[in-house]
């Protein structure tokens, strides 16, 4: 596929992908699917995003070649591509922060290198596409598990373990409250991880009906339309007995809705990064010296949040991109054992070519889209 | 470069409350002290450059990989070259980015045009889903994008 301008893409033939440093592999992409994240570039939100790019972070395929120095993949291998570049050696990605690594995007220092996520996030072109380049393919790249479904596979490549390290930043306890922010696919496995740490309640907060009536089958939580409430944060200090929320989670990053101080300085007229006003709710609603995490994502200038009172009340904010490698053997696990079920998430399959239709259907929430695949024709 | 208290660990007190637990980005993180050696580790060997790949001024080398997709050009490759002589902090670096996707838009048509293709726009914009599944709300959204448009042209008009 090729982004064309905000609300624009199509599919046309591009270039084979070449092999450009010895530690590359190429991959015939087998299925990919369109991420939330995937909507701020298509809504034009995320600057330096070229026309002519490919976009696609999340995607599962078949090694068709490698470098010179990769060895633990050989061609043939099935495998999952966690979504963020990440070169093993520097001394972020050597301490686990692989969504931090500092040797994939000479673009920008506050973000690493992610598959078809614009310059801001290295330039590269992503996995919407037949074959992408796959760099430091002996570091990111796992082989699937012989019994795993490829539908599981491709959304342990951002969905699961996003949703995962939202709980775990959480720092849950038992008996806790724990409100997510954001019925889309990540609030939802936020929603569905959160209960491996132990809490006593969940909560979701959304305002499309038909996602928090799907969260609440598939992550045994509550579930509120935001829209039915006169005021969110009032709601919830309520049902938390006036105490606020022990841990608050955004989901939802800078698209969000329910604020219109927040739509116009954000969406309207570009003077912040997008509108904060979940991470605002999450940051109002969590009880004093709680925790909010934030995996919702947001442009690189600034927003505006209420800081005072993230200082008042003495919150811990934890945040960041995924760090996919870091959770796969953990969560390989969990999907293994039957206690997570990833493709359940999964509403719409969507040939390739369909990429717009697909893009279309995603982004205005139509016939009831929560997940949507896209599958490359079969080539031999 | 380095400047540093040479003395730091006669401070009275240095380093008696260190607690190496209390790392807030555990999980997160596995905190092993290499933050301390800075910039200074083994890299990959260095992608060969084959385009013009504009750098971050907050980093002193290009990474060892990169991507090599649509390069900068024309009149949004200028402005992006622009930006990228501001860090990013700066709203000189951000804003003329998103100034420069608005442009390159723009360019892309020209471009198609210009190999006598003509992009299906209704086709890219995926309208066809919206008419699908979303034929009221759709025909609402035209019908008042063609009132504010009719009305726009009316006061055009009465301004002649
Ligand atoms: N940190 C990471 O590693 C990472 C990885 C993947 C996705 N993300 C980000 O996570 C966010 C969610 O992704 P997704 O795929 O679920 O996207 P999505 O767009 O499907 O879901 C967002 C949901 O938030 C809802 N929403 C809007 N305003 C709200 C508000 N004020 N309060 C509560 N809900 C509101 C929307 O109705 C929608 O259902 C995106 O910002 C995405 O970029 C982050
Ligand atoms: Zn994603
Ligand atoms: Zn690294």
């Amino acid at each position: 596929m090729e982004y064309r301008g905000p609300y624009r893409v199509r599919t046309v033939e591009k270039p084979m992908p070449q092999i450009l440093h010895p530690e590359d592999a190429i991959i015939r992409v087998t299925r990919s699917c369109i991420c939330g994240s995937d909507l701020h570039l298509y809504h034009g939100m995320v600057p330096d995003t070229r026309v002519g790019s490919t976009f696609g972070h999340e995607f599962v395929g078949v090694v068709e070649e490698i470098g010179p120095l990769v060895q633990k993949l050989k061609v043939g291998d099935q495998v999952l591509v966690p979504f963020n570049i990440a070169c093993g050696k520097c001394n972020f990605c050597k301490q686990g922060l692989f969504g931090n690594c500092h040797e994939s995007n000479p673009m920008a220092t506050a973000v690493g290198g992610i598959f078809g996520y614009s310059h801001t996030a290295g330039g590269y072109d992503g996995g919407q596409a037949e074959y992408v380049r796959v760099p430091y393919a002996d570091v990111g790249p796992t082989v699937i598990p012989p019994d795993m479904d490829p539908d599981d596979a491709v959304l342990l490549t951002d969905v699961v373990p996003t949703g995962y390290q939202a709980a775990e930043m959480g720092g849950i306890k038992e008996g806790d409250t724990v409100v997510i922010f954001g019925a889309g696919p990540i609030g939802i496995m936020a929603a569905r991880c959160a209960w491996f740490f132990g809490p006593s309640r969940v909560i979701i907060i959304d305002h499309v009906d038909y996602r928090l009536e799907f969260a609440k089958n598939y992550a045994y939580c509550e579930a509120y339309n935001f829209k039915d409430m006169e005021d969110p944060v009032v709601f919830l200090k309520k049902t938390t007995d006036w105490y606020g929320a022990d841990v608050c989670i955004d989901c939802v990053g800078c698209e969000a809705e329910g604020n219109s101080l927040q739509t116009f300085s954000g969406k309207v007229t570009l003077m912040q990064a997008g509108t904060a006003t979940a991470l605002q709710w999450a940051i109002n609603s969590v009880k004093k010296g709680g925790i909010v995490s934030i995996v919702g994502v947001y442009g690189p200038p600034f927003n505006l949040i209420p800081i005072g009172n993230v200082l008042n009340k003495g919150l811990t904010i934890r945040a960041n991109q995924a760090s996919v490698k870091r959770l796969l053997p953990k969560l390989i696990a969990h999907v293994q054992e039957g206690r997570l079920n990833p493709k359940g998430l999964i509403t719409h399959r969507v040939p390739l070519e369909e990429v717009a239709d697909a893009y279309r259907l995603f982004s205005s929430k139509l016939d009831n889209c929560i997940k949507t695949v896209l599958i490359p024709s079969a080539k031999s | 470069m380095k400047k540093q208290h040479q003395d730091y660990k006669n401070i009275p007190g240095w380093g008696m409350d260190a607690d190496p637990e209390n790392e807030p980005n555990y999980p997160m993180k596995n905190y092993t002290g290499d933050d301390h050696h800075r910039s200074d580790y083994k890299r990959s060997a260095p992608q060969p450059k084959d385009v013009e790949i504009l750098m971050s001024n907050e980093r002193p080398k290009i990474s060892a990989v990169f991507g090599n997709s649509v390069p900068p050009s024309g009149l949004s490759g200028m402005i992006r070259r622009y930006a990228f002589k501001h860090s990013e902090d700066r709203y000189r670096h951000w804003l003329p980015l998103i100034f420069a996707d608005r442009i390159n838009m723009f360019e892309g048509v020209v471009d198609d045009l210009r190999k006598g293709y003509f992009p299906n726009i209704i086709a890219e914009r995926g309208w066809k889903m919206e008419v699908k599944h979303n034929p009221k709300g759709f025909a609402v959204k035209i019908a008042t994008a063609a009132a504010v448009g009719y009305m726009i042209f009316l006061m055009l008009k009465k301004k002649k």
